[in-house]
């Protein structure tokens, strides 16, 4: 068994720093059973977020070292123990306690982004037919578990605030998750362009990179929105196209 | 001093967001009443989140045999005839149409190859019956129905915990809790109370819950007055992992064995050919070959002996590990790689259908499952007992006070079938909300009782007062969870129950004195501390109906007593606050069963 020391960050609102722990760490431990075991035995209201311990839940993010990660799924052995590792809340979210970050800002952002609107059912029994080859990237889009982590890692939202200018990639995902559902006839593109801010990303792909589930969010959904937008607002065909089209 | 508080007023409170908490108040509120909604987490991270397998209804997209009335007596069976049968029928019947309204809100099921919702095979169903989204379909339940729920106008309280249920006269009239940011406190008045709160698991040490387990839901009714049902039955689900430990009873899905996963002791053994109960029998195979049939979607196989009820599966496992016949680290292997000697592709063919499960075994114990079999041991999952309801509206023996989804009892009897607790979540979270909002328009505001409030909120700050105690509440909790695990745990004796009792007795105390530190705001000291009276009164009750239960069923068994008795079928145990505080329990004769219904169960024989 092996000592490891961790510096967590401590504190709230008003501030906080570094605490050293020193502790025990066994084989296959994760950063969150560190954490716990610290809350345990040398801090009981050491505050942090978590719930299945499986990657499935999205509540444990932090920043490791520097880099945000779900701290269930960072194993010890994925990280350099010869000197000591940093545990931080996310940056980019207002900080509560600890490792504990006001998130509240997200579930406002999602609440403004139009629903799901499904075209009338395909059978008379009220059910619709969909191929699979056809909801393969929807699906991939909707194995999001909502950590934030992709909003944490972006420059636009890290370190340039744009809270009420740009959704972030988590909610490009989203939208794109609707805008790509075979059923669904909402028209989300002018709010994209407008109030959602998607010009703000310059694809710096920052958010694939940290995403745990592996969605490609650059690729596969912020870059098609994109193009979307400019088809739909910049192409002179379209707009021609969209005078002249018959109504109804 | 009078305690200050923010109070709040609903027509609806719902406490929980899983699957069950969302569906009830959605419905409420389509009723046009005002809806609250409590969850201990952020919204969209509950428990339900975790649910990989999908949801059962039979909807007949892959084979057209089946019928609701096959679905109630595979549910029946399962739960050996313990269940609410008028549950089961509901279940049942409802159940398709849960699935095809979560379609409506935009949920991505897997699809077969003529575009309807795919549907899987699982242990104790006998067609193809669960609608999935590869194995994370938990995780689609609870996103649709939160993309939904948020524009329908109701009220979400994120993380806040319910420590109370206030009552006006015999009726529950709202809730005490506190915000777990500020520690501050809050009254919440409502003329109908949903608990959808989810399990208990945590009261064990080897658990597939997360904290949140921790059967506040049970607790609260219990404490106002609703009586619990059938509390001895815990179901251990069969495949939890075991190595490294911390990953310790973290859920490895079923659907692997859905798949075709197979299990082996450490001779490579298929031990489970060894025993396959009577009443099974007939629908099980015991040729290898005809297994694999099965899980590879042909019609006239019959399923391989891996899936049959989690109960029976998690016994076997228990079996071969006390003989000596487990793996290195006290469990039994599961393979699914050795399906490279049937299907071409074998190992991205198991990616695409088992995603979570392949970067769960490689993240957490770097173990390639398309290359390796996975050491799975058994490990408290689910709690089938729970709050006793009225099957049709959900509401318990109080007025005002209604349950559902886990929580609730009834639906799964003795032992819950795989893929039935979603379908249950949505029929019965429906149907709660429902009722409730019907309650709730039909009754007047409760009057709150300041001393009630006054009281709970005194209880809630106690534990930071205890500057004098050593011992914090993790101590109290842990050696909690280590004994419920050695004493009423997956065998269970009658006088190692009895030291249970005396043990929980103890940790009573201990639990009164367990000191806190630091202040009020996102405290989880403090937290666990206000969550020991639930995990306490839960583990009384089932440590109290484990030994009235005299024989062996479902997820309970008895070494000693270790056959079904016939007497003990005809009854179910209840337990209730008795007017002195202390915990009865009774044992109350199941309802007879309709002809109609008995006639469904002869005929699916």
């Amino acid at each position: 068994m092996k000592k490891v020391t961790f510096k967590i960050w401590r504190g709230d609102a008003e501030g906080g720093e570094l605490i050293e722990y020193t502790t025990e760490a066994t084989e296959g431990m994760v950063i969150l059973d560190v954490v716990h075991k610290i809350q345990a035995t040398q801090a009981n209201d050491l505050s942090c977020r978590w719930n299945c311990k499986a990657g499935k839940c999205g509540s444990c993010s932090a920043e490791i070292n520097g880099v945000p990660r779900l701290m269930c799924m960072t194993r010890m052995d994925m990280i350099p123990t010869h000197q000591p590792v940093t545990i931080e809340p996310m940056r980019a979210f207002p900080r509560i306690r600890d490792l504990v970050t006001d998130v509240s800002w997200n579930f406002r952002v999602k609440q403004k982004i139009k629903p799901f609107k499904p075209r009338t059912p395909d059978a008379p029994d009220g059910t619709w037919r969909m191929q699979q080859e056809d909801i393969d990237r929807v699906q991939e889009f909707r194995k999001c578990i909502e950590c934030f982590l992709c909003q944490d890692v972006c420059h636009v939202l890290r370190d340039h605030h744009k809270h009420e200018e740009f959704i972030g990639p988590r909610f490009l995902v989203y939208t794109a998750a609707l805008e790509m559902h075979p059923l669904d006839t909402e028209d989300r593109l002018p709010e994209l362009k407008q109030a959602h801010g998607i010009g703000y990303c310059n694809i710096t792909k920052c958010c694939t990179k940290v995403c745990p589930e592996h969605i490609t969010i650059t690729d596969n959904a912020i870059i098609p929105l994109k193009e979307r937008v400019v088809d739909d607002f910049y192409d002179p065909l379209g707009w021609l196209w969209k005078l002249l089209r018959p109504k109804g | 001093m009078a305690t200050n508080y923010e109070t709040f007023e609903y027509d609806v409170l719902v406490i929980g967001a899983g699957g069950a908490g969302l569906r009830a108040a959605i419905e409420a509120s389509a009723l046009g009443v005002k809806v609250g909604l409590v969850c201990k987490s952020l919204l969209g991270k509950a428990h339900t989140v975790m649910a990989e397998g999908g949801m059962a209804a039979a909807m007949a997209n892959v084979d057209d045999r089946d019928s609701w009335k096959v679905h109630f007596a595979d549910t029946m069976r399962g739960g050996q005839y313990l269940n609410n049968w008028r549950m089961a029928e509901l279940h049942a019947k409802e159940a398709p149409a849960r699935v095809y309204e979560l379609e409506a809100w935009g949920a991505v099921f897997d699809r077969t190859k003529d575009g309807k919702i795919l549907q899987r095979n699982f242990g104790g169903h006998r067609y193809p019956r669960l609608a999935h989204v590869g194995d994370r379909t938990g995780l689609e339940m609870i996103r649709t129905l939160q993309d939904h729920g948020i524009h329908q106008g109701i009220t979400v309280h994120m993380e806040w915990t319910i420590v109370t249920l206030l009552k006006d006269g015999n009726r529950v009239v709202g809730a005490f809790g506190y915000d777990r940011e500020r520690g501050r406190f809050k009254v919440l008045r409502a003329k109908a109370v949903v608990v959808a709160s989810g399990g208990l698991g945590r009261a064990y040490r080897i658990t597939s819950n997360s904290w949140e387990g921790t059967g506040d839901g049970h607790s609260l009714a219990y404490h106002a007055g609703a009586d619990l049902l059938d509390m001895e039955f815990i179901q251990f689900h069969p495949t939890g992992m075991i190595w490294p430990p911390s990953v310790q009873g973290l859920l490895v899905t079923e659907g692997v064995r859905g798949e075709g996963g197979i299990l082996l002791n450490k001779d490579g053994k298929r031990f489970m050919f060894d025993d396959i109960p009577d009443n099974y029998k007939s629908q099980t195979s015991t040729d290898p070959e005809e297994g694999w049939r099965y899980t590879q979607g042909d019609k006239n196989a019959r399923r391989p002996p891996e899936l049959l009820t989690r109960d029976h599966v998690a016994r076997c496992i228990n079996r071969e590990v006390k003989a000596g016949r487990g793996s290195p680290h006290g469990g039994v292997f599961l393979d699914i790689a050795w399906i490279k000697e049937k299907i071409p592709n074998a190992a991205e063919h198991i990616k695409k259908k088992l995603p979570s499960m392949y970067h769960q075994f490689m993240q957490l114990a770097n173990l390639d499952i398309t290359r390796e079999p996975m050491e799975i041991g058994p490990t408290t999952h689910y709690v089938m007992g729970g709050v006793r309801v009225n099957g049709d509206t959900q509401m318990s023996s109080v007025p005002g006070l209604f349950a559902a989804g886990e929580c609730a009892a009834g639906l799964h009897g003795a032992n819950r079938l795989g893929g039935n607790s979603l379908s249950d979540l949505l029929v019965f979270g429906k149907r709660a909300g429902e009722y409730a909002a019907k309650y709730a328009k039909e009754s007047p505001a409760g009057k709150i009782d300041d001393a009630q409030v006054e009281e709970a909120a005194r209880q809630a700050l106690e534990p930071f007062e205890r500057t004098g105690s050593a011992e914090g509440p993790y101590q109290v909790q842990h050696d909690l969870q280590t004994m419920m695990q050695d004493l009423v745990g997956i065998v269970r004796r009658e006088e190692e129950m009895a030291r249970a009792l005396d043990g929980i007795s103890q940790l009573k105390e201990r639990a009164a004195k367990a000191a806190v530190h630091g202040h009020r705001e996102y405290n989880p000291g403090w937290h666990t501390a206000l969550d020991l009276k639930h995990l306490l009164t839960v583990s009384e009750a089932i440590a109290r109906s484990a030994i009235d239960r005299k024989e062996s069923r479902g997820g309970h068994f008895r070494d000693d007593f270790p056959e079904k008795s016939a007497e003990a079928a005809k009854v179910n145990t209840v337990i209730s606050k008795a007017a002195d505080g202390s915990m009865q329990l009774r044992r109350e004769p199941i309802p007879a069963m309709p002809d109609e219904l008995k006639q469904v169960i002869e005929e699916m024989k």
